[in-house]
């Protein structure tokens, strides 16, 4: 898609939410690595399916219920189109990515992994995908070792062949989501299979700023969730590849996900419904697809070159403006990262700074961002980060920096 | 800086600049624990010498917000050599105050106002029930007092 096209400000419009104001200054929406906001397009479908074609799906032999379904299988194709699987019943819809790790968990990971196996991390992952595999290795005797990084927050992988020695599993995150660090995936995804372990790829914080490819990425599973990628919260997308899926064990058990009950037992249903037991989130499922096509409308490639424009600006100026003041926290070059900014202020605690930009409209989130080992590994406590989408412009990030100033000189 | 004054009062600002009784204290035969704030990963240590059930000594450890900190170190000064249900009282009153609803907050402030020395430095963050994230911030170092004298009583 042509530069001309991509205007922020056009965009900002189809976005309702940012026409608001927040304690009388207009809203600057700087938290999207926590949840996008939604185009008008995406809330009206979802408003139509409710008005319009409210039925549940697959089975139901009438009109309204084949248009629910229509919609909810076309949105599959969608997905699997839109990150380049190998087919449609690779797509699993969940609730969110942190239930897509977890199924992986309990349906791939316990029906596979036994004593003495080893899971390795990155360092820089989301509690989301930290926990689950906590917890197994508290259920049996499965080591957990962490790939570490370097000062600037990127992965150190000198010694990951050392590291990946008796591997099952690799999970790596394809960006932080609190440092924005990007992280060389496909290369980690070939030195995993070298020693035959699969490798999960978190992927919330890369799907909605940069071209997804599962086949170019070579991995095995990949999690999202429709929520930071303009699309509605409660649906989240599991990928992986059918021989490895067809495979594993249901997850949870219920309606859709079977092919036949009876009082003895029950015969699992085939992919994807395999895994979806119970209603869907319909209408979510819906929103998620009418999302991905405003992406494609406007296309990856200039979603990602306008943030990495916008990050290069923001890291420039923050830099002319505050000085040693302020640290940005992460890679320093705009290309090894994506539109997070973790900011460090002198020694105003994050949850001020946040709290005074509030005042001026502007909204980012301050704490550990779910990544707490990352934290404790990069001396932090806490940052306030400032997060970046297609609907920001260098406006946005000049009122960040006036109200980053304003809070220095109440914590003068 | 218009409409936080409320919240990042003078004399908050002084206690955050400024913290009382910050430190450690050996244990034994201090008592210590450790509260964490999920939602922004801080965390309070507070250190307690009691004798004869009355705090001898009190000091304030770990990282946080003005509001936590500030907090935290009114707290000292407001229970040091007061005796455990003095302290206990004082607790209760200052919970009070982070639970009244901020509709409530102008007819809570002339009750309060009568009383003013009830709750003394105490009352200046009275303004953080307007920001119902922070109020878990204020009373982080309170509640890991408050299980300190738990452990002391039973």
């Amino acid at each position: 898609m042509s530069k001309s096209i991509f205007d922020p400000q056009v965009i900002k419009k189809e976005f309702p939410l940012l026409e608001r104001s927040v304690n009388d200054n207009p809203i600057v929406y700087l938290d999207s690595a926590a949840t996008s906001q939604k185009p008008i397009e995406v809330i009206e479908r979802m408003n139509d399916y409710y008005k319009e074609i409210n039925a549940n799906v697959h089975r139901g032999a009438y009109h309204i219920a084949e248009l629910a379904t229509e919609e909810v299988e076309e949105t599959r194709r969608k997905v699997h189109r839109f990150i380049n699987s190998n087919s449609e019943k690779e797509i699993i819809f969940t609730k969110n990515a942190t239930e897509a790790i977890n199924l992986v968990s309990y349906s791939w990971a316990r029906s596979q992994l036994t004593d003495g196996d080893v899971i390795l991390l990155s360092s820089l992952e989301h509690h989301s995908n930290i926990v689950p595999w906590q917890q197994l290795s508290s259920e049996r005797d499965i080591e957990i070792r962490w790939i570490p990084i370097t000062h600037d927050g990127q992965l150190d992988l000198d010694n990951i062949d050392e590291l990946l020695k008796g591997v099952k599993l690799l999970c790596v995150t394809a960006v932080s989501n609190a440092l924005g660090t990007i992280n060389p995936v496909k290369k980690l995804v070939e030195a995993a299979h070298k020693v035959g372990a699969l490798c999960l790829v978190d992927a919330c914080q890369s799907t909605p700023h940069f071209e997804t490819d599962v086949t170019d990425l070579g991995a095995d599973f990949i999690a999202f969730s429709g929520h930071k990628m303009c699309g509605p919260t409660g649906i989240g997308v599991l990928w992986g590849r059918l021989e490895i899926l067809e495979n594993m064990p249901p997850f949870l058990g219920g309606g859709e996900m079977i092919l036949n009950v009876t009082s003895d037992g029950f015969t699992a249903n085939e992919l994807p419904w395999k895994f979806e037991a119970g209603t869907p989130p319909i209408a979510e499922i819906i929103g998620l697809g009418v999302a991905i096509s405003y992406l494609e409308k406007i296309g990856m490639g200039a979603i990602r070159e306008h943030e990495q424009k916008l990050t290069s600006y923001a890291l420039q100026m923050l830099n002319d403006r505050f000085g040693n003041d302020l640290v940005i926290h992460g890679p320093q070059n705009p290309i090894d990262r994506s539109g997070v900014l973790s900011l460090s202020y002198r020694d105003v605690h994050p949850h001020d700074l946040s709290q005074v930009l509030d005042q001026y409209g502007v909204c980012v989130r301050a704490g550990h961002h779910c990544c707490k080992p990352l934290m404790k590994l990069m001396g932090l406590n806490a940052t306030a980060r400032a997060s970046l989408y297609i609907y920001n412009d260098e406006s946005d990030i000049d009122v960040l920096a006036d109200a980053i100033n304003e809070a220095g000189k109440i914590f003068a | 800086m218009t409409g936080l004054e409320d919240l990042y009062k003078e004399v908050i600002l002084d206690h955050y600049r400024s913290p009382r009784n910050k430190g450690e204290l050996p244990t034994p035969p201090a008592i210590m624990e450790e509260g964490f704030n999920p939602l922004c990963g801080d965390d309070v240590k507070v250190y307690v010498i009691v004798e004869d059930k009355v705090i001898k000594e009190i000091r304030i450890g770990g990282q946080g917000c003005s509001i936590s900190q500030a907090s935290a170190s009114m707290m000292t000064e407001s229970v040091l050599g007061k005796t455990l249900d003095e302290a206990k009282e004082v607790f209760e009153r200052f919970k009070k105050m982070m639970s009244s609803h901020e509709n409530d907050l102008n007819s809570a402030e002339s009750s309060l106002d009568e009383t003013p020395s009830s709750l003394g430095d105490l009352e200046a963050l009275k303004g953080v029930v307007k920001y119902p994230v922070r109020i878990k911030c204020a009373t982080l170092g309170w509640n890991t007092f408050d299980q300190i004298i738990d452990s002391v009583e039973n």
